[in-house]
């Protein structure tokens, strides 16, 4: 209590850490809001809830840091994590997904969580229980006479993150893939009957989703680390964004997820870096709670 | 004067743009059959869905019994005795017809502990008694969910009455019933309102079966109430007549 | 299901299987008796997810809360608890054989009931959910129990808690745990058979069923799902309180609030007995417990994957169970009647699908 106490009163007297702070957090913000959208994709079209969103995060981070071990400019981990993840995206989507979209929600969930487990545990064997990172290597930004420092890979993140979610909108917005995935998204029957094919139109939506996460993966390993079980902070941290802004809310969405950085970054500072998983959590309860007594006041449930 | 149940004063409610109902009024009377009709789209189902208290209504009063209930939730409104049936016609499907009817008893009556009592004989009696009533005694033991459309309407209507309301909301109640069932059903819900005592407020659109049953009719079109009046009233009036057939 | 109580047989054969195993198997004692641990994590877990369709990902929640809230009580009725479960202690503390049973004792009756009122505390936080949402939920408040339990250094932290150790031979140990637990599993059976034949029984089935149409007809739903929450949760809380002394050391994430093991186990077991069906749970813990323990040491490290795996392909291949499926290719035999197929009534066509609601 009392180094929490203490931690608030730094905040409060030195304004300059708030502004590094809440840097810190806009720039991880945007990797969280980068694979935030991708899950909001995959529930939108297809009412898949993804319980293992952050485990093929996960997975990407620790392809960048495996070909920055093989001496690999850490860099290159996001093209081909996004490819490696593209395909096992196809493959989980072929073995399994296919199978429970049509059936209730529960059972997509559990089936994600399974997968979910077998990923965990996978790396677990590959990688062994210790954290990673993968530093590329790049310098420091020093700002305010020292009282704020800048990585500049967490920078370069920011900028990536940025990049591919234009990129991912502006496909979305106009190529023929996209508009076929935005209208199955509002209506599948309709979509179905004006000759699209919704089965490739989900196949793709979950691939497109898993490499989203592969990219978010290899910026995350640059910029913060990879542990195998750190996948399921993340995938509650999403979670909570998603639910928050509404999934079909994507500026919401994004505002969410740096909202989330920010947050989280107040948060580790003034609680300690031990409690990140609690306060996450704990944030989750708080939006489910809050969706209640909004639905409340329409007389219904959250569904 | 008559003696109103229900009274609807200018409710209004609407779903973002849309205005699905725009300052109904309309009363019912107690003991009487009570018509809502009115083409596609009209606001019918928002309106019984806004008394029932399956959502809050945007202005407007709606009393029960003289009680103003329409800040009140779905299921103490059902405990008030005012209960509804289902366009999509709803039952218990995993479970049997006899089960269906037992867990439809009134509950307003039930204290805590009442929870974790056995069937008591009066009540699979009562539950019996009402099936034979809707004619479904013989399938009285077979899942719910293997019943024919026809037999589950019949189910939802007799678990209705077996709740004991004051007044039921029925909604299309002849919908998809093979045309020589529903002789049937008319009477029985002629017989249910005579012998029971049950008001009835029936949104139909097979005009021969609500002209015959109502006393009262009511008829919306465009979310607004066009006209109101006895059966004969209404089958002559124009505006009634166009609204149907798209004059306007 | 609508028998009040199990056949007589049944019940001499339980008692039976009870009585017997540990005499029949005496290396096995403890596997047996943690059988009887997943037997009633498997029944609690169906009261709700099978009998009332409400999926809780978050079950173990009071598992691990009356797990703790025994330790507690054994330990503060002789001694500060603080001082027991700081890492800086040195003197070594005995509990006298008096005191040891008095405290499980109470003890257990303590977790029950800490848990029963934790599950109505917690039931505004989740019954506001639906479907998936309940079951993100659910694991949240899980997780929440295990991360506050870790950061709450009265009761240890993440470091955990030593159990008092139990006053006698290690023989009498464990056979005092497995009748503890085969009692556990015994009541819980005996008491969800007449559970599920009383008017609760129908109500939770119903709210299963459709949950608007039974709110429509004025049931109380609240107090219903209230109540079956609460009951899971007190026989979740007393199985904790055994398994925490029978294990003799207990920390949050791992022993107390195993999200990934114990609490998925659960659906596991369930789903592949069969959901909603009384001994549905009962075969699937056996099936899965058994097999489990046969083959875990053949994994060498995997054990968890192939767990994984097992969750996916039960949740794609084989969703309704052992039980179900036999209840589907014999219905007559369960007491299921089913109406002959008929000719549909001729005014709806085959393809009319019901309009929304609030379409008019």
């Amino acid at each position: 209590m009392q180094q929490v106490l203490g931690n608030i009163s730094v905040l409060a007297t030195m304004p300059i850490f708030n502004l590094g702070l809440l840097i810190d957090g806009l720039l991880i913000g945007s990797i969280f809001a980068l694979a935030a959208y991708g899950l909001a994709l995959v529930w939108g079209v297809m009412n898949v809830k993804n319980l293992a969103q952050g485990d093929f995060i996960m997975i990407g981070g620790y392809i960048t840091w495996s070909l920055g071990r093989l001496g690999f400019n850490p860099l290159i981990g996001v093209p081909v994590a996004m490819v490696v993840l593209w395909v096992l995206g196809w493959v989980l989507y072929r073995t399994v997904i296919s199978k429970v979209i049509a059936r209730d929600l529960f059972t997509s969930l559990l089936a994600t969580f399974g997968i979910a487990i077998v990923i965990q545990q996978g790396l677990n064997l590959a990688f062994g229980p210790d954290t990673q990172s993968a530093h590329a290597d790049l310098p420091t930004l020093s700002l305010a006479g020292g009282l704020i420092t800048i990585a500049t890979t967490r920078i370069l993140g920011f900028v990536s993150a940025i990049l591919l979610a234009v990129a991912v909108v502006l496909f979305m917005r106009k190529s023929r893939m996209g508009q076929a995935i935005r209208a199955t998204a509002q209506d599948s029957r309709a979509a179905r009957v004006l000759g699209i094919d919704t089965e490739k139109v989900y196949s793709f939506t979950f691939c497109l989703n898993a490499a989203i996460c592969g990219a978010a993966g290899a910026l995350v390993a640059m910029v913060w680390n990879v542990q195998p079980f750190l996948g399921t902070t993340y995938s509650i941290r999403l979670f909570v964004i998603v639910t928050a802004a509404g999934f079909g809310n994507l500026p919401g969405v994004i505002a969410a997820g740096f909202g989330m950085g920010v947050f989280e970054q107040f948060g580790g500072f003034v609680l300690g870096a031990e409690f990140q998983q609690a306060l996450i959590v704990l944030l989750l309860l708080m939006v489910l709670a809050v969706r209640q007594l909004q639905q409340l006041r329409i007389r219904q449930a959250v569904q | 004067m008559t003696d109103a149940i229900i009274e609807l004063v200018n409710v209004n409610k609407s779903f973002g743009g849309v205005i699905a109902n725009r300052d109904v009024s309309l009363t019912v009377e107690r003991g009487a059959i009570t018509g809502l009709i009115g083409p596609n789209g009209s606001g019918k189902t928002t309106l019984f869905n806004s008394i029932v208290g399956y959502h809050p209504i945007d202005s407007g009063t709606i009393r029960f019994e003289g009680r103003e209930i329409s800040q009140l939730r779905v299921q103490e409104i059902a405990r008030l005795g005012l209960l509804r049936t289902f366009q999509t016609t709803r039952i218990y499907g995993k479970m049997s017809c006899v089960q269906n009817m037992q867990i439809s008893i009134p509950h307003r009556k039930a204290a805590f502990f009442d929870m974790f009592a056995y069937e008591r004989a009066g009540v699979i009696e009562r539950a019996e008694h009402l099936l034979a009533f809707v004619g479904l005694y013989e399938k009285r033991f077979l899942r719910a969910g293997s019943l024919s459309f026809g037999q589950q309407k019949l189910l939802e209507f007799a678990m209705a009455l077996m709740n004991e309301p004051t007044v039921l909301l029925l909604d299309e109640p002849t919908a998809g019933i093979n045309p020589t069932l529903i002789n049937g059903l008319i009477d029985r819900l002629k017989r249910a309102n005579a012998e029971f005592g049950i008001t009835m407020l029936i949104i139909e659109h097979n005009m021969r079966v609500i002209m015959n049953m109502a006393s009262k009719i009511y008829c919306l079109a465009h979310g607004e109430m066009l006209a109101a009046g006895e059966p004969d009233e209404i089958q002559r009036n124009q505006n009634v007549i166009d609204a149907y057939l798209g004059a306007h | 299901m609508s028998r009040t109580s199990l056949h007589p047989i049944t019940i001499g054969l339980l008692l039976l299987a009870g009585v017997a195993a540990p005499l029949l198997f005496p290396a096995y004692t403890n596997q047996i008796a943690v059988l009887w641990l997943m037997i009633v994590f498997a029944s609690t877990w169906d009261i709700l997810g099978g009998q009332m369709g409400y999926n809780s990902l978050g079950n173990i929640f009071f598992f691990g809360a009356g797990m703790y809230t025994s330790a507690v009580v054994q330990i503060g009725l002789f001694y500060d608890v603080g001082m027991y479960t700081s890492g800086a202690r040195t003197t070594h503390i005995v509990f006298t054989t008096a005191q040891y049973f008095t405290g499980f004792a109470l003890g257990m009756m303590a977790a029950g009931v800490a848990a029963a009122l934790l599950a109505l505390a917690t039931s505004w936080i989740v019954f506001g959910l639906r479907g998936p949402y309940f079951a993100i939920g659910t694991l949240g408040v899980a997780v929440a129990g295990a991360e506050l339990i870790a950061s709450w250094e009265w009761v240890g932290a993440a470091g955990g808690i030593s159990m008092p150790v139990f006053p006698g031979a290690p023989e009498v140990q464990k056979l005092f745990f497995y009748f503890l637990l085969f009692g556990l599993a015994f009541v819980v059976l005996v008491f969800l058979r007449w559970l599920y034949s009383t008017n609760f029984g129908l109500a939770i089935n119903a709210i299963r069923d459709d949950e608007e149409k039974a709110e429509a007809m004025g049931l109380y739903t609240g107090r219903y799902k209230r109540t079956a929450w609460a009951i899971s949760a007190f026989f979740l809380g007393i199985a904790g309180a055994i398994f925490g002394n029978m294990t003799g050391f207990i920390e949050p994430r791992d022993i107390a609030f195993p999200t990934t093991t114990f609490n998925i186990f659960m659906i596991l077991m369930v789903l592949l007995g069969g959901k909603g069906t009384f001994w549905g749970p009962v075969v699937g813990a056996v099936v899965f417990h058994v097999i489990k323990e046969v083959t875990w040491t053949y994994f060498l490290g995997w054990q968890f994957v192939a767990l994984g795996l097992l969750i996916v392909i039960i949740v794609v291949y084989f969703q309704q169970g052992i039980v179900g499926w036999l209840m589907e290719k014999y219905p007559e035999r369960f007491g299921i009647r089913v109406a002959p197929k008929e000719k549909q009534d001729l005014a709806r066509p085959a393809s009319l699908s019901p309009q929304p609601e609030g379409a008019e």
